[in-house]
């Protein structure tokens, strides 16, 4: 049953995510950018999954903290692999624009280095599970890491726009005309990247959870 | 409530005892210092003008990977004879266990600062006399932040694989505001700005910086030390 419904979900997301292409593609270009604008359809969306990403992943790593279930840890790294691939993703998509549009890959901008800062950050809590051996530890570490991690993000954000800023003002949702199908596009665009990333988080989670079983299953050979 | 602090003192004078009588820590963090302002005047022309202007920035990646040595040695020190097992037995709260040893690294920290300071300002002709008072207060905040949050990670990376390594891949980008408020604001005051608009709102961010993080220290670090 539930792996219909994943497979489901799945489906659902990729037949979603081509729809949003085609639609994508028969947009007009943008004035003055050309064809290149329509990198923000993509770009937004994975931006918004990935914090809806960072987010879930404090749950996970509150709730583990409070009841010690496995269950919450394995929902907390799932979902920040995910988050990341996502952010990814958005850093990608941000670099091919500027190139068109600016001309240089990456600049030093206040947006762009709170996003680099925050995968930086992700990135060391994977890092910080691979050196731990022992699962209690790791779990309850990588929590706690990821508490701090979250808190931090708010202040890295906040402390770095007061520098010059670069980046364009938000496009959606900022105060501007865009027609309302653009809007419709991207919305569907940030619902098929959520329903992805909910697909992606389970399918991790029993790998997750399917590892821990490996695991208790060799302890308990071992203790023979 | 008295005994708190008691024993937050008693933590700080014996890792600061221990420290004083091998002096591996802050030997290793002064020399290494030195070394990093030596690879800078290769890197930036010491001289030029620009140099000055980028000068707080390079003092403050000197401070952040030369306190990374002594940090990485206030929970690894306690490793030999399982000191830290007993340290986590005796019959104190973890909060004043992690502050009594934070506030030994805070004066570990601050005196690698401030020898390397005037160091800085002999090889790189920086003025950094004129305004001491507001710098003093800007090192003493800064040194926090990393002291802090360096203490916490230090705890979290003591018995993992390739600690070294860890410690300042997990510090440096949550440090990052606070080194950026630190950096701008020794910029400004080795070039003769005093602290004012801009500047104060930086100095804030610092406060606020430290405050948050060693608040929400204090309330994980039991769950870091017991589990």
């Amino acid at each position: 049953m539930r792996d219909k419904l994943l497979v489901f979900l799945g489906v659902v997301a990729m037949l979603l995510l081509a729809r949003d292409i085609l639609v994508i593609a028969g947009f007009p270009n943008e004035a003055n950018q050309g064809a290149i604008f329509k990198i923000i359809f993509f770009h937004v969306p994975v931006a918004m999954a990935a914090m809806l990403c960072a987010a879930a992943s404090l749950i996970g790593s509150v709730m583990f903290l409070l009841t010690r279930n496995f269950k919450y840890d394995a929902l907390a790294v799932s979902v920040t692999e995910v988050g990341l691939a996502f952010l990814a993703a958005n850093l990608v998509t941000g670099s091919i624009w500027g190139r068109v549009i600016w001309g240089i890959w990456w600049t030093w901008d206040a947006r762009l280095t709170s996003a680099l800062v925050c995968w930086l950050l992700y990135a060391g809590y994977l890092m910080l599970r691979h050196a731990i051996e022992e699962p209690t530890q790791r779990a309850t570490f990588a929590a706690v890491f990821s508490i701090f991690a979250f808190i931090d993000v708010p202040i890295v954000i906040f402390s770095i726009k007061w520098w010059r800023t670069q980046h364009p003002q938000p496009v959606f949702w900022g105060g501007g005309s865009i027609p309302g199908d653009w809007y419709l596009a991207a919305l569907l665009n940030l619902l098929a990247m959520v329903l992805l990333g909910i697909v992606l988080t389970v399918v991790r989670l029993r790998q997750e959870e399917a590892q821990r079983e490996i695991d208790s299953l060799r302890r308990t050979a071992h203790a023979f | 409530m008295l005994s708190f602090f008691r024993q937050v003192l008693v933590v700080t004078v014996k890792d600061l005892r221990a420290e004083l009588r091998t002096k591996e820590a802050v030997n290793a963090s002064l020399a290494f210092a030195l070394v990093i302002l030596l690879m800078f005047s290769f890197a930036f022309d010491p001289l030029e003008e620009t140099t000055r202007e980028i000068s707080g920035g390079l003092l403050w990646i000197v401070f952040a990977f030369a306190g990374t040595l002594v940090l990485n040695r206030s929970f690894a020190r306690e490793q030999p004879n399982d000191c830290l097992d007993a340290l986590i037995a005796a019959p104190i709260s973890g909060a004043a266990l992690f502050l009594g040893k934070a506030l030994a690294n805070y004066v570990l920290v601050l005196a690698v600062e401030l020898i390397a300071l005037p160091v800085f300002g002999i090889f790189y002709g920086v003025h950094w006399t004129d305004q001491f008072p507001e710098l003093l207060l800007v090192l003493l905040l800064g040194a926090w932040a990393l002291t802090v949050v360096g203490t916490i990670f230090s705890a979290l990376t003591v018995n993992i694989r390739l600690r070294e390594v860890m410690l300042p891949m997990l510090t440096y980008p949550i440090l990052v505001p606070a080194l950026m408020g630190a950096m701008q604001l020794t910029a400004g005051l080795v070039n003769g700005k005093p602290i004012s608009g801009d500047s104060f709102s930086w100095l804030k961010m610092l406060i606020g910086f430290d405050v948050i993080f060693t608040a929400v220290s204090l309330v994980l670090v039991e769950t870091v030390l017991v589990g």
